[in-house]
């Protein structure tokens, strides 16, 4: 099944395999990408995308395997070394430098010099010619962090392709672009394409992979599954061969809908009147009742985590109301929020998440005993049987309930999440990207979760970038776009198409303002 | 009485030492045994008990007569750690009080019992401004400290009119120089606050809190933990201990100089902390390992002194010290030793390395 | 253009700080105006503001230096020892400022391979340097030498009748020329700006961080050797007890002058500023007499607060 070489590959990787104590993240991958193409490399969270991105770049030693760029065996062992032998990458977090400008940003580690001495005026022109690349119009002394998420997106790839790279990996570059940012981009790529540069397209979004790409690379649970031009491969059997099954299984997941069975009839148990805080989310509508599940959809900075933790009590609104069971109610904390009963588990686990030095016990009864104050301690009988209860119910997979929190997988971390909150017996429940990073088998327990908490009358509010996820999921769906609320989608109208269309809706009332 | 005292401490400290071989306390008092059996060997006298006027005397008991300043002082700054936070400001508040109670005592005419907790009020609040500008307003924990220590001095110096003001109030006296139980009341005092913050931390949820605000203090914000209340409260406990601290100083010279009392005291305490097993960066702490590692420091500085090495050079092996620990600590430095002398691996694993390296590069959240 | 400003603005206001208290003395005190009282606070604050310099790349790249004071201590009494030995000056002087780099290295070394926190290591170095500052001597020693009481002399600049710049001044501005080339001018010192900024950034984007970052702590080693051996100049002798609580004082120029402690922004000539408003502090508490010198360490512990929670504001805006 594994290609052959092709007469004009650029990059070649054999048998790549990349193991971490105890998990193998790459075994025996293949991965060919001709010059002059644009080559998706898809596959579900976990399936071993970012570990491969990552060892390409030099970020990860490999364990096993041979990479080929232009027919030279190349080892990189660092970033630096990546980028000398030709390799750029923009990746989904922009990292730049925000304190310097766009220019030196764009020529940081390669300003052209004279005996040592910088000379700032070519650093201005070499930046402006990187810039007019891109068609992009756009002062180079600005401040980088001054920039729009967009264009700082914009001046990592300026960066990437100023380097003069034969391979350019593209890791969700267009996580926070919209349709007309993503069509420039595009039309970047083909003209970059046509100069004859590899470029390899990292993306969960379907359509763009279709109308971009021309050979797609699957890979699940870390194998090679295989190597399809684009133009052959139907989107259903696509997913299929993401998520192993088979494609009528596939269609059949696709038409689910959840019912609206268990959504209670009378008032909801949250009301959002009109609020929204200056710079980060505009006022806006919402209600949620006991028993539904509540999609925020939108691409990346669409303001839906803003949502969220205006909900919670992370960010004062400045302005409307807010409603719960009817009655006003002023949150401006985390604490406050918990006495109304809503939990909010956020969307990086690792940074806000978990306790990472912390037991998988102490973690689990730590909102619990925070809502009770210091001087009520949880007895350790008490905290152990929570433990206990909890690593049962979710089926965390652990030793005990005294192994450190950080040594779990991200599945299992997301658990004892989930299971922190489920502890304080909420009413709301908020949850921001609960499967981002997790294998395909943890995902759908939490999905099922998620189904079982509704049937017993919790009211959730799911955010995700991942539409069929919050297709699948929602029985209705906020949309959000560049900080506001565009549309509202309930039962059998929520679809991925509905969605997007009416995030371009809003994009082109935007440009005619 | 020499040959028993030896016997004694040896038996009672071996199995001490085998006990708790799988415990963080274990490197602390090991590095403690070899210094003491280095003394045993090397050091003549250094064992001698003898006892005089009802109470035990000679370089052990003094070890825990001076032992017991750095004792508080670490006690304070192992919560402060805790947090994720230090503070600089402890040698120059030990200052303070010191220059509050002589100024007090003499100068006001007040009782020692007035004069004392007068100095200790006064310490707390010096606390209080560090946790408000650390928790209040936000400013990193190492400026915030900064600010008090280069203030504080001056401050001390105001209040003692620029003398070293002597007293001989029998109270005050008293603290650095009495004997209580047999052993010396700085070390009871010691103790007695070691109780009191064991209690303080374990007996409620604030142990908790602390670790957790120190290991993620988002993350313990969003599960409704009051971070900024928990900062606020170590930086006055670390006040008030080192206001303790500094009246035992003080006693133990019968003066105040604002010049000396205190310096390089926050970064023995630092030390003693880190010795102890809780990391500089913050979460889980040890509060019997700073007692260790209190006792640790002074016995390095008792053995130099009793080597007649001069006071000055003694901050040579601390360095080293210092180094040591740290490289310990250090997982990049573990990783180096481990693949020198590989280990079993742990059965439990995840899916990303904990490595340093790729935690510190940003490259998505995860696909 | 806002955000361009806002980096500026505690810049602006430590300029802003040393021209009032200037002109404070000068409306004060009838001589503070005078060329001489200007060319001493160039001169008499030489050491520090060469330390200085040096702690203003570590605090640039995100760090921290402890051990600046007892460097310059060591090296101060290890020049007066080994000229006494018999060592000609010039040999002495660079065989001390090699000793710092090496030393700063070191600290570098054990700071980049280990990941261990630069407050530690470098409090270790100063703890360190403390101690062998002792044991080369155990108490001060003057310096007889005709390099020191002649030529050092001889390199002082005739400003105005009776007034002299002195060589200290001289190397200081020297110092903050170069230091301050470096910054703008040198790859080398861009990447300090980015590794301070962003270091998983700057990693990722092939800057050589280690390199750099061993670099950074060389250079405050060298710096600190430096302002050692200018302090001989000054002093004309060593002493292994001197220069407590320097490493604060450079700190507290560094904040002061408005570089961030959290890395990324900041200038070298700010830090030139920060070292002129202490010694003009420590001047107008001499002039006035009768205050006492304590009366210093609360006036910068006052100002400090002020930049530090000046730089808190401005971190907030810039959200």
């Amino acid at each position: 099944m594994s290609p052959q070489s092709p007469k004009n590959a650029l990059l070649e990787i054999r048998g790549l395999s990349k193991s971490f104590p105890g998990v193998r993240a790459l075994e025996g991958v293949d991965f060919t990408v001709r010059s002059g193409e644009v080559h998706a490399l898809m596959g579900e969270n976990g399936a071993g995308k970012s570990t491969l991105i990552k060892v390409l770049t030099g970020v990860y030693e490999r364990d096993a395997g041979e990479v080929r760029l232009d027919g030279n065996v190349i080892h990189p062992r660092s970033p630096r070394e990546a980028e000398a032998s030709g390799i750029s990458t923009v990746y989904q977090e922009v990292n730049l430098i925000p304190d310097l400008s766009v220019a030196e940003n764009i020529c940081l580690g390669r300003q052209p010099v004279t005996f040592g001495k910088i000379r700032w005026g070519a650093i201005k022109q070499r930046a402006k010619r990187a810039i007019e690349r891109l068609e992009l119009d756009l002062d180079v002394s600005r401040q980088l962090s001054s920039c729009s998420l967009a264009i700082q997106q914009m001046v990592a790839l300026a960066r990437a392709i100023d380097v003069s790279a034969k391979l350019l990996i593209l890791d969700e570059p267009t996580s926070s672009l919209d349709e007309r940012e993503v069509a420039e981009l595009f039309k970047v790529v083909r003209k970059l394409k046509g100069e004859g540069m590899g470029i390899v397209f990292v993306t969960h979004f379907m359509d763009q992979v279709y109308s971009l790409t021309d050979r797609i690379t699957v890979l699940r649970n870390g194998r090679f599954v295989g190597e399809y031009p684009t133009a052959e491969l139907p989107r259903i059997e696509l997913v299929a061969r993401m998520i192993g099954k088979d494609v009528k299984e596939v269609e059949a997941l696709e038409k689910r809908h959840p019912g609206t069975g268990s959504i209670q009839a009378g008032e909801p148990f949250l009301s959002l009147k009109n609020v929204g805080r200056k710079g980060s989310v505009a006022p806006l509508d919402l209600s949620i009742r006991p028993g539904e599940v509540v999609g925020l959809a939108g691409l990346l900075g669409s303001g839906r985590t803003e949502t969220a933790r205006l909900i919670f009590g992370v960010d004062k609104a400045d302005s409307g109301e807010m409603l719960v069971e009817g009655k006003s109610a002023v949150i401006h904390a985390p604490r406050t929020a918990m006495k109304y009963r809503i939990a909010f588990t956020a969307e990086n686990r690792k940074v806000d998440g978990i306790i990472p030095n912390l037991s998988i016990r102490e973690n689990i009864v730590l909102a619990l005993q925070a809502s009770k104050g210091a001087w009520k301690k949880l007895s350790r009988a008490k905290q152990d049987e929570l433990a206990e209860r909890f690593i049962k119910a979710l089926r965390i997979k652990t030793p005990g309930p005294e192994q450190l929190i950080k040594n779990l997988s991200g599945g299992n971390q997301q658990k004892v999440l989930l299971a922190r909150w489920l502890a304080t017996e909420p009413k709301l429940f908020i949850l921001d990207e609960p499967t981002r990073g997790i294998d395909v088998g943890a995902k759908a327990e939490i999905e099922k979760l998620i189904e079982s908490l509704r049937k017993e009358g919790l009211a959730i509010i799911f955010i995700s970038s991942e539409l069929e996820e919050v297709v699948r999921t929602s029985q209705r769906v906020v949309i959000m776009r560049d900080r506001r609320k565009v549309g509202e989608l309930s039962g059998a109208e929520i679809t991925e198409q509905a969605i997007m269309g009416k995030i371009a809706v809003a994009a082109a009332e935007e440009s005619h303002a | 009485m020499h040959s028993l005292t030896h016997i004694i401490f040896w038996v009672l400290f071996a199995p001490l030492l085998a006990f708790t071989r799988k415990q963080r306390i274990f490197w602390p008092l090991l590095a403690l045994g070899l210094l003491l059996l280095f003394n045993e060997l090397f050091t003549p006298g250094f064992f001698d008990l003898e006892v005089r006027d009802g109470h035990l005397y000679g370089t052990l008991v003094d070890i825990l007569k001076h032992g017991g300043q750095m004792m508080l002082l670490a006690l304070g700054m192992t919560l402060v750690i805790a947090t994720g936070g230090v503070d600089l400001s402890v040698g120059a508040v030990m200052a303070v009080a010191g220059a509050v109670v002589a100024q007090a005592a003499v100068a006001h005419q007040q009782s020692a019992w007035v004069a004392m907790i007068f100095a200790l009020a006064v310490c707390t609040l010096l606390g209080a401004w560090n946790g408000l500008l650390v928790a209040g307003i936000g400013i990193q924990p190492i400026v915030a400290t900064l600010i008090l220590m280069v203030a504080g001095r001056g401050m001390a110096q105001l209040i003692s009119g620029g003398q070293i003001i002597n007293f001989d109030n029998p109270t005050l006296v008293y603290l650095a120089n009495g004997y209580s139980l047999g052993l010396p009341f700085t070390c009871v005092l010691a103790l007695v606050v070691l109780g009191l913050t064991y209690a303080l931390t374990r007996g409620t949820a604030l142990g908790l809190f602390i670790e957790s605000v120190g290991d993620n203090a988002v993350a313990s914000r969003y599960s409704g933990v009051n971070d900024r209340f928990v900062k606020f409260t170590v930086y006055l406990f670390a006040g008030f201990c080192a206001g303790l601290a500094g009246l035992v100083a003080a006693s133990n010279i019968k003066s105040a100089d604002a010049n000396h009392a205190g310096l390089y005291a926050e970064l023995d305490a630092i030390l003693a902390v880190v010795v102890g097993g809780t990391a500089l960066a913050g979460g889980r702490f040890y509060l019997l390992g700073s007692i260790v590692g209190a006792l640790l420091i002074q016995t390095l500085t008792t053995t130099m002194y009793a080597r007649n090495v001069s006071a000055d050079i003694a901050p040579v092996p601390k360095a080293l010290v210092i180094i040591a620990v740290c490289l310990l600590q250090s997982e990049k430095a573990r990783s180096y030793f481990t693949r020198v002398f590989p280990r079993k691996k742990s059965p439990v694993a995840s899916e990303e390395p904990s490595g340093a390296t790729a935690e510190k590069l940003n490259v998505g959240a995860g696909l | 253009m806002n955000r361009i400003n806002s980096k500026y603005i505690p810049l602006a206001a430590t300029a802003l700080v040393m021209v009032v208290l200037y002109v404070l003395g000068c409306i004060l005190y009838p001589n503070f105006g005078s060329l001489r009282v200007a060319v001493n606070l160039f001169g008499d604050n030489a050491f520090l503001g060469i330390a200085a310099v040096g702690a203003t790349f570590v605090i640039l790249s995100g760090g921290i230096d402890l051990s600046v004071g007892a460097v310059v201590a060591f090296i101060g009494i290890f020049v007066a020892a080994v000229i006494a030995k018999g060592m000609p000056p010039l040999a002495a002087i660079s065989l001390a400022l090699f000793m710092g780099v090496v030393f700063g290295a070191g600290q570098g070394f054990l700071i980049h391979a280990f990941d261990l926190p630069p407050f530690l290591v470098t409090l270790g170095g100063m703890f360190l340097m403390r101690g062998l500052a002792f044991v080369v001597r155990e108490d001060s020693l003057a310096i007889k030498h005709l390099f020191y009481s002649r030529t050092i002399r001889a390199l002082a600049i005739p400003l105005a009748p009776r007034v002299m710049i002195p060589f200290t001044a001289t190397c200081f501005v020297a110092v903050v020329l170069a230091a301050t080339y470096v910054c703008v001018f040198s790859r080398f010192g861009r990447n300090v700006y980015a590794i301070g900024s962003s270091e998983s950034s700057a990693t990722l984007m092939g800057v050589p961080v280690g390199g750099t970052k061993i670099g950074i702590y060389a250079l405050a080693g060298f710096f600190s050797a430096l302002g050692g051996c200018v302090a001989t100049f000054y002093m004309q002798s060593g002493n292994p007890a001197s220069f407590v609580g320097l490493e604060l004082d450079a700190i507290a120029a560094v904040v002061i002058g408005g570089t961030l402690l959290t890395g990324g922004v900041g200038f070298v000539p700010g830090t030139l500023m920060g070292v002129l408003i202490l010694g003009l502090i420590q001047t107008l508490i001499t002039f006035q007499g009768n205050l006492n010198t304590w009366w210093t360490r609360i006036a910068v512990g006052f100002l400090l607060l002020v930049f530090i929670v000046l730089q808190k504001a401005i971190g907030r805006s810039r959200k």
